[in-house]
């Protein structure tokens, strides 16, 4: 049954862009919010706005109980949970469904299984998905383990399966570091998480990071082509772009066709994104991990498509089948996406909660700012960081990158530092205008640069 | 005995502790030294240390664990 209220399980810029969808879907929207984000732009543009709780996220937007009671308060009929918070929690969207309404993303099942690394890597493995050479599931001991990367060739990775946020993980260069190396992951696991459970997957050198964009109605899935998302900082995407420099017609089919197979294979619903690492070296590509969510840097694959990501899987969830076909879709152009956090680049990227004053923010042919900004609003210090997202679209990555620089020449906001100097600076550098980086490259780049990204702010009354 | 006021510099959430499931940094009561740190307070999903800048006894805390705090917001007030 098509959808008729939405709630909104979510804040900031991508609380914005789900009500936009919303409304042209001639859907109402009800937005959800912390007290501390009762002034917010998405609680001014929703039809109506509910409360939920105090500022912490555990007591408000990963509140289950509460958002499932504004729900039934509002009489809404499903749920869109953006990204982060509970976007990933299969309880989440097993309650929303259990609750008569419908998740704005996968089944429960889904996200269980592709959030699980083991389940995920066997689900590609058997969609015949190359998987980065490692352990199928957990080794059995130290001496598993080093017999194993002695096959596969160092440096390899060991990861604690319970682990997250780069806890527990090692990296060891040669089988005498393995020997003293796994002993200490698996405590530290052990102390950590409760489970000293480790598996190894050799460390694929200088790789890209490239995401395949896919869109499934449960029945039929389709692609979006790829985004390139190679430029991070502490493995935070600060610069998105699409379609990847790297891939040549051929590798981009294959790499393409195999996050159709894997999607298919487990009869996905929605927007999801399929992530591989990509050895420039040998041109192969290896699964690393599906998000079953719709992804902060989507507006680069709108930028080059033509769709709307956001409104089909409002579609999708209201019981629609997808509405482009794969033979209707194409790269068009080429789009580039940073990300514009609050922020000082020139200072270790120290957080800048601070109050929005007066702002010039950019226009013209094929750009878009995606944001949550309007002068007064006082920036909340309790979640993360992005304002906003800059998008410029060419018709050639040379001209993308000329539209980008003229964009963010352009942005000046007062009362706030961002990281905008930051991506003037990288649309001058050589290697960036030609392509050539890979995962590891940004974070010593932006060593030998930081001083020069203090110039530029770029405020209007300073 | 004069008392000395540790002050957070940043708008956040302040902690008491490293992790949810370890131990208080400091308790009422406990001696501290220049340099300890008494509390995290997390901004924008970064945390920052507040240490003391004074050596004595940690009397009181004025903000209760992960209760928002603002800039200048008195966190804990030390006797020396």
């Amino acid at each position: 049954m098509p959808i008729s209220k939405l709630l909104i399980a979510n804040r900031g810029e991508i609380a914005v862009r789900i009500i936009r969808a919303a409304r042209e879907l001639g859907i109402e929207t009800v937005q959800v919010h912390s007290t501390a984000d009762k002034d917010s732009l998405a609680v001014e543009i929703a039809d109506e706005a509910v409360e939920i709780g105090p500022p912490a996220a555990a007591k408000s937007y990963l509140n289950v109980e509460a958002i499932l009671d504004a729900a039934r308060k509002t009489r809404a009929d499903a749920i869109h949970p953006g990204y982060g918070f509970l976007a990933e929690n299969a309880d989440f969207a097993d309650a929303v469904e259990a609750a008569g309404m419908a998740f704005v993303g996968p089944r429960g099942d889904t996200i269980r299984r592709m959030g699980d690394k083991a389940a995920a890597r066997q689900a590609a493995q058997e969609a015949g998905v190359p998987t980065v050479p490692g352990s199928d599931g957990l080794l059995a001991d130290a001496g598993d383990a080093r017999q194993l990367a002695d096959k596969i060739g160092y440096p390899v990775m060991i990861k604690a399966t319970a682990g997250g946020g780069g806890r527990g993980i090692r990296i060891a260069c040669n089988g005498d570091e393995l020997d003293k190396l796994a002993p200490q992951a698996a405590s530290e696991a052990s102390a950590a998480f409760g489970d000293g459970g480790l598996y190894l997957e050799k460390v694929i050198e200088r790789a890209r990071h490239i995401e395949v964009q896919i869109l499934g109605d449960g029945e039929n899935v389709i692609h979006c082509f790829e985004r390139e998302c190679s430029l991070q900082r502490r493995r935070q995407k600060v610069w998105e772009e699409a379609p990847s420099p790297a891939l040549n017609p051929e590798t981009r089919e294959a790499l393409c066709a195999s996050a159709v197979r894997l999607a298919k294979s487990v009869g996905y619903r929605g927007a999801g994104t399929i992530e591989y690492l990509f050895d420039d070296a040998s041109g192969e590509f290896y699964f690393i991990e599906m998000n079953t969510r719709i992804q902060v840097e989507h507006p680069v694959t709108e930028e080059i498509t033509g769709t709307d990501l956001v409104a089909e899987m409002i579609r999708i969830a209201g019981g629609a089948a997808l509405s482009v076909s794969q033979a209707d879709l194409a790269i068009n152009g080429h789009a580039i996406e940073v990300r514009i956090n609050a922020e000082d680049p020139a200072n270790n990227f120290m957080p800048f909660p601070g109050l929005v004053g007066d702002f010039r923010f950019p226009g013209g042919p094929g750009v878009r700012f995606d944001h949550m900004l309007y002068p007064g609003y006082q920036i909340p210090p309790f979640y993360d960081s992005l304002l906003g997202k800059l998008i410029v679209r060419g018709a050639t990555r040379e001209q993308a990158i000329k539209r980008l620089k003229s964009a963010v020449s352009e942005f000046r906001i007062d009362g706030l530092k961002t990281t905008a100097p930051l991506f003037l600076a990288l649309a001058e550098d050589e290697h960036v205008q030609s392509g050539a980086f890979h995962t590891g490259w940004l974070e010593p780049w932006l060593e030998n640069n930081s001083a020069g990204l203090a110039q530029n702010q770029g405020g209007i009354a300073a | 005995m004069a008392k000395q006021e540790i002050r957070s510099p940043l708008p956040g959430t302040f902690y008491r502790k490293p992790a949810p499931d370890q131990p208080e940094f400091k308790a009422p009561g406990d001696s501290v030294a220049r340099g300890d740190v008494i509390g995290l307070v997390e901004v924008m999903k970064s945390f920052h240390e507040i240490t003391s800048e004074h050596d004595g006894t940690l009397v009181n805390f004025l903000v209760d664990n992960e209760e928002p705090v603002a800039p200048g917001q008195v966190l804990a007030e030390i006797e020396n």
